[in-house]
């Protein structure tokens, strides 16, 4: 039995993503093991240590704020499912 | 002999002394991948046509005129599929845009060329997440080739292609590189520009080559490295803590006498496999014979880089991930009424289950709640991973260790148990972590159920000192007669 345990179906939501429910089952099962290994960093005393986010520590990479080439719109759209009138076209978001 | 067997270097010579021509190329590799492609499934597509007409036109003054170069399909090359080995990019997606590195290699002479099979969005280590089916390992097809690169190692070491590329989250380069007899360079984060590569884990993907031998992983990396006004985190050559090197290649051939060599005890503990542990010891007396001083080492923090890993990685995966919307480009669900069931549909089914399980595993770290407790800590973890090695590399120029404490598994083995797949990454994830460049190169064979299975030795060099990896891999390879080896 595990020790941890994921909300698969709140975190599915915040995902986005749709799971059949043999899916959320077999996650569950899969996430709960993966998370109780992963537990094993709390054995570890990492209080002292600072965060990394990057190997590398890059700051403040700005470009100049220059016009440059950029895609086309037909190059933006070249790839959409579904497009109108050179915009990509998805469900409506605003209530009627 | 068919050309397509040959490397870069050779090709090269044969070249500019005329004896060959770009089209005989391709037309042994298009020969070559007939025969063979079937059996490996290492390319998901390729085009002849295109390929031969660039090769009428190739330059064969150029540094890399006139060589094909295979792509891992997450690497965008201009009206060429880049399906990611995903079923939510398989339908309708072409790419409108070179990488960086396509340009850079174009424009050295190469000759983009096929599409090479990989796990889903670069997510696994043997390529049976791929939507179009795992590749085989042409040491023996019943088993993986390793992954996610898998088709670029399975085509080189298959020589149905001269070279290919790849992409390294955790070890996708060296992993495959080391199942199957090749070798593969994971360059130090910032290296290569990442612009126009998938995004998987951004905070650690890196771009590399596959090859033959290390003198053509050498020449590929002259032409992919530089800072790209596309990639913020590229570094050029000459900066702040970057050695200018203009030719990976000048060290090739120089000794490797009194190169201090560290082997981490924490590489060579319980879980590897006794005959890799005996093939990379060979190894060891073979560098030192070479005139190398050997000594052990300790990185203390080994034991956290697979909890790290499967931290950092997916919570950076669900984040890259979100732009498969279903609506600028890939599966786009049909039959859906409103924009949040249109998300949830496309990408319910557009992904894989591993990129699912991922995707989950990274929103959870990452959300309310639970972000202190494991992706915060996961970082402090980085940073005591990566002081180990910045501490080791005080006494050490190079630290060496089994590339896979296992040898390449059969198709279906770990099939429902992701985590028993993500600990055989132990020796791989820790060098993304801390953004150094590794190398694996072919030391010595296993005898597994009757096959000969290649065993991969890994050497990892200080931030930015590719050429002493390049150098010490070398003088071992030259030492050594692995790298002629050729499945049968």
């Amino acid at each position: 039995m595990a020790n941890h345990h994921i909300d698969i179906h709140h975190v599915a939501k915040l995902a986005r993503l749709k799971l059949s429910d043999s899916e959320a089952a077999t996650y569950t099962l899969q996430l709960d093991h993966i998370l109780d290994y992963i537990a094993a960093l709390d054995q570890h005393d990492l209080d002292a240590a600072m965060p990394t986010a990057h190997a590398e520590a890059v700051f403040d990479v700005w470009r100049h704020d220059e016009p440059r080439p950029s895609f086309t719109n037909e190059q933006s759209l070249a790839n959409a499912p579904k497009k109108s009138q050179g915009q990509f076209q998805m469900p409506r978001v605003v209530e009627e | 002999m068919s050309l397509a067997s040959e490397t870069i270097a050779s090709l090269r010579a044969k070249l500019t002394r005329k004896e060959i021509t770009p089209v005989d190329i391709i037309t042994d590799l298009e020969a070559a991948i007939i025969k063979q492609n079937p059996a490996l499934h290492a390319y998901l597509s390729r085009d002849f046509d295109s390929a031969k007409r660039a090769a009428e036109s190739a330059d064969i003054t150029l540094p890399l005129g006139g060589i094909p170069i295979g792509f891992k399909d997450n690497i965008n090359v201009r009206g060429e599929p880049c399906t990611c080995g995903s079923k939510i990019l398989a339908e309708n997606y072409t790419a409108t845009y070179d990488a960086t590195v396509t340009t850079k290699l174009r424009n050295a002479g190469a000759i983009p060329f096929g599409r090479l099979n990989c796990d889903e969005f670069a997510m696994g280590s043997s390529t049976e997440n791929s939507a179009f089916g795992p590749s085989r390992n042409p040491w023996d097809h019943a088993r993986v080739p390793g992954g996610s690169s898998g088709g670029s190692a399975s085509a080189v070491a298959g020589d149905i292609a001269i070279a290919t590329l790849g992409s390294d989250t955790g070890g996708s380069i060296r992993q495959p590189a080391a199942f199957c007899g090749l070798v593969g360079l994971k360059p130090t984060y910032g290296t290569v520009s990442r612009y126009g590569l998938v995004a998987f884990a951004s905070s650690l993907d890196q771009i590399g080559p596959m090859t033959k031998t290390v003198e053509d992983a050498a020449i590929l990396l002259n032409h992919l490295a530089g800072k790209d006004t596309h990639d913020s985190t590229s570094l050029s050559q000459g900066s702040a803590g970057v050695s200018p090197v203009s030719d990976f290649t000048a060290n090739l051939g120089k000794d490797i006498k009194n190169l201090r060599i560290g082997l981490p005890k924490e590489y060579f503990a319980e879980g590897i496999h006794p005959q890799i542990r005996d093939r990379v010891q060979q190894a060891v007396k073979q560098l030192e014979s070479l005139g190398a001083n050997i000594e052990e080492i300790s990185l203390p923090h080994t034991g956290l880089g697979i909890a790290t890993y499967y931290i950092l990685a997916p919570a950076e995966a669900s984040a890259n991930l979100a732009r498969f919307d279903g609506v600028r480009y890939g599966h786009r669900a049909i039959g859906t009424n409103d924009v949040l069931e249109h998300y949830f549909a496309s990408r319910g089914e557009g992904f894989g289950p591993e990129v699912k399980r991922r995707i989950l595993l990274g929103t959870y770290v990452l959300s309310s709640g639970y972000y202190d407790a494991y992706y915060i800590k996961a970082q402090k973890a980085r940073t005591l991973i990566r002081d180990d090695f910045s501490a080791a590399f005080m006494k050490v120029d190079v630290i060496l260790s089994p590339t896979s404490p296992v040898p390449p598994f059969r198709i279906g083995e770990h099939r429902d148990d992701p985590l028993a797949m993500y600990l055989a990454d132990a020796f791989t994830v820790t060098l993304n972590l801390a953004g150094l460049p590794g190398i694996s190169v072919p030391c010595g064979f296993i005898e597994e159920e009757g096959k000969a299975l290649p065993v991969g030795l890994q050497l990892i060099g200080k931030p930015h000192d590719e050429s002493t990896l390049l150098r010490t891999a070398h003088a071992y390879e030259q030492a050594t007669e692995w790298h002629k080896q050729h499945p049968r």
